[in-house]
């Protein structure tokens, strides 16, 4: 069972994609944990194939308790480490280690974006139903993230799919939610010394910039100022390297990759920051498809396991009803969030004269056991500065 | 495709975005945005299946005409001729 956040102590398994024989490869969605965050996809950081599976459906279990055993190919013979008991031992605060050949250890190695497996799927408990009721599979579309078929679209075809207002919350609960949201925001607040900048930048280059690329594109080609907005601070993040990363144990570890954690608004009332995986590499095509691809997944209660755990810094916008500024609190173990308000036409100077501007207030909350206002004066600055040439992010 | 086919395109769409809206209680001539409280992502997710929807271009200078029910529906009716 990964960590799936700061303050998770245990998840429930409700689903298996796959079962023992199975072939798996890393980065494959091989489980669906429900947490206070929802309900998780949980992929397998091990290529190899699953030999056994420890944990039933719907049984709850601590985090760190192994779910699967997989034999990879460097283990010819079936080794089988026990797992540890389960439930005895104090879960740390951050993830904690679990032994390598089960399924998802909490801390990756590096980031696995997960492989789309073009084969449609049928998971075992979509299975189990469809044929308790004589559902024909072929005529069901999957809804899993390979298109596999859950039991949610089988529950579906029998007509006994959620009512209207609970469609879109499929393991999303928001009481739950808040209190997750609650565990960690508390815990920043009592363990992360903050400090706070802020900064106005004139955006008028790059919205006249979005509005003359977006012109001449079909509407699924278009971007938004988020995509500028990420980023530029994906790549100032490059630069200054004590923004991006965690503190854990007493230490500042800098992250290698740059997976920017997305504050995405929960209807209802909820919040998620799941991660845009190396934000920094990717194109402003890729980085809205990307986003769009999140930002659906999140409200739909979808989000895979690694995007949860990985975030190495925050980015949270309030777009464009919002207000002028937002002061962030750091998620842990993570060591800065950077908030833009939204974009508002003011009086600005440029070149000696007054004229109207389209200004973002952005705002820097980092951690001052790692950095100090100096340094993220520099980073903000930097990120201002990226937003002046937007035809080069 | 007549003006009760467009509305229909239209709410569909919107509920697909907001669920929990029960789009006959929303004011035709009230920003959609704020009504349903939804954000500029949310919007261009309204757009993109309007354009896939209605095979309507839709160029982003015109989204101010789209914010309302009744703008979106003159505006589209417009665009298809009906």
């Amino acid at each position: 069972m990964p960590s799936l956040g700061a303050d998770m102590e245990a998840g429930t398994l409700v689903e298996w994609l796959v079962k023992p024989g199975d072939q798996v490869k890393r980065g494959d969605v091989v489980a669906v944990v429900d947490t206070q965050k929802g309900a998780i996809e949980i992929e397998i950081f091990e290529t190899g194939q699953i030999e056994q599976i420890l944990v039933n459906v719907n049984a709850k279990v601590p985090v760190g308790t192994p779910l699967a055993r997989i034999r990879t190919a460097m283990e010819p013979a079936p080794a089988a480490p026990s797992p540890p008991p389960a439930g005895v031992r104090e879960v740390p605060p951050s993830p904690a280690p679990a032994a390598p050949p089960t399924i998802a250890p909490p801390v990756p190695p590096r980031a696995a974006i997960p492989i789309v497996v073009a084969r449609a799927r049928v998971s075992p408990a979509a299975r189990r139903l469809a044929q308790a009721h004589g559902v024909d599979l072929s005529k069901i579309a999957g809804s899993g993230p390979s298109g596999e078929i859950v039991i949610a679209d089988v529950e579906r075809a029998l007509g006994a799919a959620a009512p209207p207002e609970k469609k879109r919350a499929i393991g999303l609960d928001l009481n739950a939610m808040r209190t997750a949201i609650a565990a960690a925001m508390a815990r920043s607040k009592r363990e992360i010394p903050h400090y706070y900048l802020e900064h106005q930048v004139d955006v008028t280059a790059a919205e006249q910039w979005l509005a003359g690329r977006n012109a001449s594109r079909p509407p699924d080609a278009r971007l938004l100022m988020s995509s500028l907005t990420i980023k530029s601070v994906a790549l100032a993040a490059r630069r200054f390297p004590a923004f991006n990363g965690f503190y854990r144990d007493g230490a500042f570890q800098a992250a290698p990759a740059i997976h920017v954690g997305v504050a995405i608004a929960i209807r209802g009332g909820g919040l998620a920051a799941p991660a845009l995986h190396d934000a920094d590499q990717l194109s402003l095509d890729e980085l809205i498809t990307r986003m769009r691809d999140l930002v659906q997944r999140t409200r739909a209660g979808r989000i895979r396991g690694s995007e949860i755990s990985d975030p190495t810094i925050t980015v949270s916008s309030l777009g464009d009803r919002g207000v002028d500024a937002l002061y962030g609190i750091i998620y842990p173990p993570q060591v800065a969030i950077v908030g833009f308000g939204k974009a508002i036409l003011r009086p600005w100077v440029v070149d000696g004269a007054i004229g109207p501007r389209s200004v973002i207030t952005i705002t820097l909350s980092a951690d001052h056991r790692v950095s100090d206002g100096h340094a993220g004066a520099l980073f903000l600055a930097e990120i201002g500065k990226l937003l002046q040439e937007p035809e080069k992010l | 495709m007549n003006e009760a086919n467009i509305r229909a395109v239209l709410h569909e769409e919107l509920n697909n975005i907001a669920p929990e809206v029960n789009l006959a209680t929303i004011d035709p001539a009230a920003d959609l945005r704020e009504a349903l409280d939804i954000d500029s992502m949310d919007f261009l997710n309204f757009i993109i299946a309007v354009h896939h929807r209605l095979g309507v271009d839709i160029p982003e200078l015109d989204y101010p005409k789209l914010v309302t029910l009744n703008g979106a529906t003159g505006y589209l009716k417009e665009k298809l001729g009906a």
